[in-house]
């Protein structure tokens, strides 16, 4: 399937790489399917497009690479998602991106979980933590 | 929107799985209890506010350059 992005043009993508969010993210609500694009020269980081609208793509990062980060999925997103195995979840989180790019954040309160397995994602907001929405991403691991 | 009034020990019921009930109510703040499955989401609008302005900001409309 062909799909417009908002900085890679038209690419070609695969219905595995499409996640689904049953109720969007908050904010983009009716944006449902979106593809994870890795970026060719940095496995680390992902484009996280919406099929439907070219214009809404978030960069994302695998936040394990950055920072000591781990939670408790919260019964909600783990049935919403029809998780059954630790396996199956993949977690990214999106980066709010500044220039230079050293400046940019990353949203460690709102993490998004994804049931890799059936391809479900759900942008869970971990109510019950410190965890910052803007984690300086040149801070690394501390 | 539906709009009721109740008072303090009064409840609202949404289906046959959620209670809201007011518990109590001091000057501006109300004390709400709500019993629900564990496997609904629960959370303070403000901060469902904060993950939707964050994610506005973090749109991207061209490829940062990772450095």
């Amino acid at each position: 399937m062909k799909i417009q992005t908002a900085f890679l043009g038209e690419i070609e993508i695969h219905d595995s790489q499409t996640i689904y969010f049953e109720h969007g993210l908050p904010g983009f609500e009716e944006e449902q399917k979106f593809a994870l694009i890795p970026l060719e020269d940095d496995a680390v980081y992902q484009v996280l497009q919406s099929v439907n609208n070219a214009q809404i793509a978030f960069v994302t990062v695998n936040p394990f690479v950055f920072t000591n980060y781990n939670f408790d999925l919260d019964e909600s997103t783990v049935h919403s998602l029809s998780i059954t195995s630790n396996e199956d979840i993949a977690i990214l989180t999106i980066v709010t991106v500044k220039e230079p790019f050293s400046e940019s954040t990353l949203n460690l309160k709102a993490p998004i979980v994804i049931n890799m397995k059936l391809k479900k994602a759900k942008q869970t907001i971990i109510e019950k933590s410190d965890f910052p929405l803007r984690h300086p991403i040149s801070q690394g691991k501390g | 929107m539906l709009i009721l009034t109740r008072k303090i020990g009064e409840s609202i019921w949404i289906n046959d799985e959620i209670e809201i009930i007011i518990s109590e109510v001091k000057g501006d703040q109300v004390k709400i209890g709500i019993n629900a499955p564990r496997t609904m989401e629960i959370l303070r609008g403000e901060l469902r506010t904060e993950v939707s302005n964050e994610n506005t900001e973090a749109l991207t409309s061209k490829l940062p350059n990772f450095k």
